[in-house]
């Protein structure tokens, strides 16, 4: 599937490596096209586990480490407009509802984006990326002239209940940038990283595919997660 | 940040004993816990920059070490702390890191204010 020319693209995640793993590739894609593309990404990940392989950051060093990360990956897919939006890692669903979407309204109104990527409600895991997912959904909601809604879903049982995505994209010209966004973020990805560059001599598919196809499922606005807000 | 060694991190404990000091405690096994293993209960707890002002701090045991501060009203305390450090800015940071070397326990003490 081709990724299309956009007006401008609105990236919308809770956590600095959120966007590498899902939407990197999609991203670079889209400068090199020469989209603009505003990524708004809520918190510095404060609260994270991992803090190095080994242990380089502390709990309390770990934001300006992730600050710096987040510029990193930011510069490996070419991203000019980063946003950092200062909220506190795995608070996002205790901030007041409404606030949340006044910040995405907010952000829409200006960017006037023809595309929104954010997380997909119901499917994201974790409670950030869920709060992130809803208070996007909601600000779209509100819109009369609704722009594209691309959801990054990762829930086990996602398969199950939304089928296969019915966005796919090749990215394997931007592997590079990808592979490089991911590495920005190394006090989060030592791991990770390690566990596919052995993966991927296995020849393992699902680990290859993963770093040139990104999915995404178009947001089902007929099955919305709730009648109202 | 460096392992645990009891008479060393004892000594710093002492020194914050009787003093209005901010503290973080947290406990987690990461959001992911119970993606990973579905059925895995995940419980923690987080507080920041809350004062107390105890009148006597412990380290106890092998590692990983538990730590406790007594109150005038009450108590305070982590388990499963493996390392420690006094930071740049003075502040006493205790960690527990798992065997793969992430955060579980996190107990830190500090006379100013922690960031947000």
């Amino acid at each position: 599937m081709t990724i299309q020319q956009e007006r401008h693209v609105l990236v919308v995640f809770p956590h600095p490596d959120d966007e590498a793993f899902g939407v990197s590739g999609t991203i670079t894609t889209h400068i090199q096209q020469g989209t603009p593309v505003t990524y708004a990404c809520l918190t510095l990940g404060e609260m994270g586990r991992n803090l190095g392989n080994p242990q380089f950051a502390t709990r309390e060093s770990l934001p300006a480490v992730r600050k710096k990360e987040l510029l990193a990956s930011a510069e490996a897919m070419g991203l000019t407009d980063l946003r950092m939006m200062g909220l506190r890692d795995k608070t996002i669903e205790f901030e007041d509802d409404e606030k949340m979407v006044g910040m995405m309204t907010d952000l829409i109104e200006e960017l006037n984006p023809s595309k929104i990527i954010t997380f997909y409600p119901g499917f994201a895991v974790h409670p950030d990326h869920e709060a992130t997912a809803r208070a996007v959904v909601r600000a779209v909601r509100r819109m009369k002239d609704r722009p594209t809604l691309h959801g990054v879903a990762f829930a086990n049982d996602t398969l199950d209940k939304l089928g296969k995505p019915n966005v796919v994209y090749n990215i394997s010209e931007v592997r590079e940038q990808k592979m490089n966004s991911m590495k920005a973020h190394i006090s989060q990805t030592a791991w990770m990283l390690e566990e596919m560059e052995h993966k991927l001599q296995q020849g393992d598919t699902e680990t290859e595919n993963w770093l040139t196809q990104e999915r995404f499922y178009n947001y089902r606005w007929d099955e919305d997660f709730e009648k109202s807000f | 940040m460096e392992l645990v060694e009891v008479k060393k991190l004892q000594v710093q404990l002492d020194a914050f004993a009787g003093k209005d000091v901010y503290l973080h405690l947290e406990t987690t096994n990461g959001s992911y816990a119970s993606h990973f293993n579905e059925g895995f209960f995940n419980a923690g707890a987080f507080i920041r920059n809350v004062v107390i002002n105890y009148e006597l701090g412990k380290v106890v045991g092998d590692s990983p070490h538990r730590v406790g501060l007594k109150l005038p009203h009450g108590w305070v305390y982590a388990q499963g702390i493996t390392h420690y450090e006094l930071d740049e800015q003075g502040r006493l940071l205790l960690a527990g890191h798992d065997g793969t070397g992430k955060l579980a326990v996190a107990l830190e003490i500090s006379e100013t204010p922690f960031s947000y």
